[in-house]
């Protein structure tokens, strides 16, 4: 580990210019990604810029019914907050279905969007790996493959995005408030991930000196309900191979609408549109469920190890639909 | 002992000598950045200071710097929880944080969690039920243990509460999925669960 300065500003936009300036600057906010790879020799910053008092450690009402949770709030005060418990289950659920009691007491909403895959060759610096060491290769395409992407991977790489948090807000439709230096803008989730293509040491589209200030949520939609689904290796404390996140809203035996995000598959959190789309004024059936979700997976590209995630996603996805609105087999 | 623990070591020298460091003597003469920094830490109820390398963990903190060796070292990569100590009551991994931003941070290990000569009722639980075997994991269990029931209290829902705005069956299957965080290799799994249902009663 490489030495470095520790600064914590008291007013956001001093912590930006501070990173801005300084390509060797990284934010700090809970540590929990950040402090492992500064001991894995992944990250090796040579100033560290503590934003927990420059961010809100708040979730507030918004008008129009949504709300506005500080980049600052940890994991912890999120899924127990009553206003989110309330109003947004979904999310509470994807983030009690991650880390430990201990890891989500330290964690915060904008580090845990920031938080890097943890595909076994990204974390391990003696192996080439695009994402850590742009152009020194892929170990994970010939190698241990049971965790890699399935929907929009490169011959670049094939990392997933590991939160469990991001693919709940991703199915709620929430919006990343940036601070840069040059001001504020609001970034949709579905565009603050990227996939991997060329570049994949990138994992989202911020700039460096870009700090995450707040995720809005729109309000709930009426009348729908909603489920957060983790498969894994064990029953808890473990990333997913596969989860699910869903919002549906049925109307007369039919499925009026569907949102549909699944993690585990993909570089980002994957948003199913092509399923939302087929699941559209279908009835409530078992074939619908299954078909729509099967739609999602037809461009899958899968290895030995890790085909698998296919038939687990679908399965995951019909099964929480069914649960969801009472479907029979 | 990873990299981080030697490292740790190697640069806590200066610790407690109460003397400024050459990084803050630079620092100080304007010429560099600070790569140490002074901070204050209250430790079990003992106000204390200490300078520390910016990269040095709490837990190398505590350790290797101020003797406090309650919490114990594992994984180092927060997986077991060996390192779980209390900060301002919520528990949390001593060793992903860094001790330079909590400067003034109210910690309380498994050490000084009794009154005197009194364990917690919580540690004379693990007693009670053999939580342990060995022992090394046990501060960390505990720590968490305690910090977990607190959390219980406050109506906070876990992964496998089924009503989310309903209070908080607290049974077998809420204290395994809220202890996941805590690995023990000697497997007293059943001791421990049994140690923090008495405790929570």
């Amino acid at each position: 580990m490489i030495p470095f300065t520790y600064s914590r500003p008291s007013v956001a936009a001093e912590a930006v210019e501070a990173v801005t300036a300084d390509p060797g600057a990284s934010f700090l906010a809970g540590g929990t990604n950040l402090v492992d790879h500064l001991k894995l020799g992944i990250a090796s910053p040579t100033a560290l810029v503590d934003v927990r008092d420059v961010v809100g450690d708040q979730v507030e009402e918004l008008p129009r019914g949504g709300v506005r949770i500080g980049a600052g709030v940890t994991n912890s005060e999120l899924a127990a907050h009553p206003l989110i418990r309330a109003r947004y289950p979904l999310l509470s659920s994807a983030v009690l279905a991650g880390a430990s009691g201990q890891l989500r007491n330290m964690a915060t909403t904008g580090g845990n969007l920031l938080q890097r895959t943890r595909c076994p060759y990204f974390q391990d610096v003696t192996t080439p790996c695009n994402k850590r060491a742009p152009g020194s290769g892929c170990s994970a395409l010939e190698g241990y493959g049971r965790d890699n992407a399935v929907l929009g991977a490169s011959e670049q790489c094939v990392a997933t995005h590991p939160s469990d948090m991001a693919v709940a807000l991703l199915a709620l439709e929430a919006v990343v408030r940036v601070l840069g230096p040059s001001g504020e803008r609001e970034v949709p989730l579905e565009a603050f991930h990227r996939l991997p293509g060329a570049d994949p040491e990138r994992d989202t589209v911020l700039e460096h000196g870009e700090l995450i200030t707040a995720v809005d949520l729109p309000a709930p939609p009426k009348g729908a309900r909603s489920a957060y689904r983790k498969v894994r290796d064990r029953s808890s404390y473990a990333f997913a191979l596969v989860s699910v996140a869903v919002i549906v809203r049925v109307q007369s035996e039919q499925i009026a609408d569907a949102r549909i995000a699944f993690g585990g598959v993909a570089h980002a959190p994957w948003r199913a549109h092509r399923a939302e789309e087929a699941l559209r004024d279908r009835l409530v059936t078992e074939a619908s469920f299954r078909v729509a979700a099967e739609t999602e997976f037809v461009e899958a590209r899968t290895g030995r190890e890790n085909a698998f995630k296919v038939p687990l996603a679908v399965n995951t996805c019909a099964a929480v639909l069914r649960s969801l609105t009472g479907a029979t087999r | 002992m990873g990299p981080a623990g030697s490292c740790a070591h190697d640069r806590l020298t200066g610790v407690l000598t109460g003397k400024p460091s050459g990084n803050e003597t630079r620092s100080r003469s304007g010429r560099k950045p600070a790569l140490d920094t002074t901070i204050t830490l209250t430790v079990d109820g003992e106000r204390r200071e200490l300078t520390v390398d910016n990269r040095t963990t709490l837990l190398d903190a505590l350790r290797d710097g101020l003797g406090v060796y309650s919490p114990k070292k594992g994984c180092d990569h927060g997986q077991c929880g060996a390192c779980t100590v209390l900060l301002s009551g919520r528990r949390i991994l001593s060793c992903l944080a860094l001790a330079v931003a909590h400067d003034g941070a109210e910690v309380t290990t498994a050490a000084g969690l009794g009154e005197g000569e009194e364990l917690h009722p919580v540690a004379q639980a693990f007693l009670n039920h053999d939580g342990f075997q060995c022992g090394y994991c046990t501060p960390g269990q505990i720590c968490s243990a305690v910090g977990m029931l607190a959390e219980v209290d406050q109506g906070w829902p876990s992964h496998v509460t089924e009503d989310l705005g309903a209070p908080v069956e607290f049974d077998e299957a809420e204290i395994r999925e809220r202890m996941s965080g805590n690995l023990c290799r000697c497997g007293a799994y059943p001791g421990i669960v049994d140690a923090i249902r008495e405790a929570s009663r």
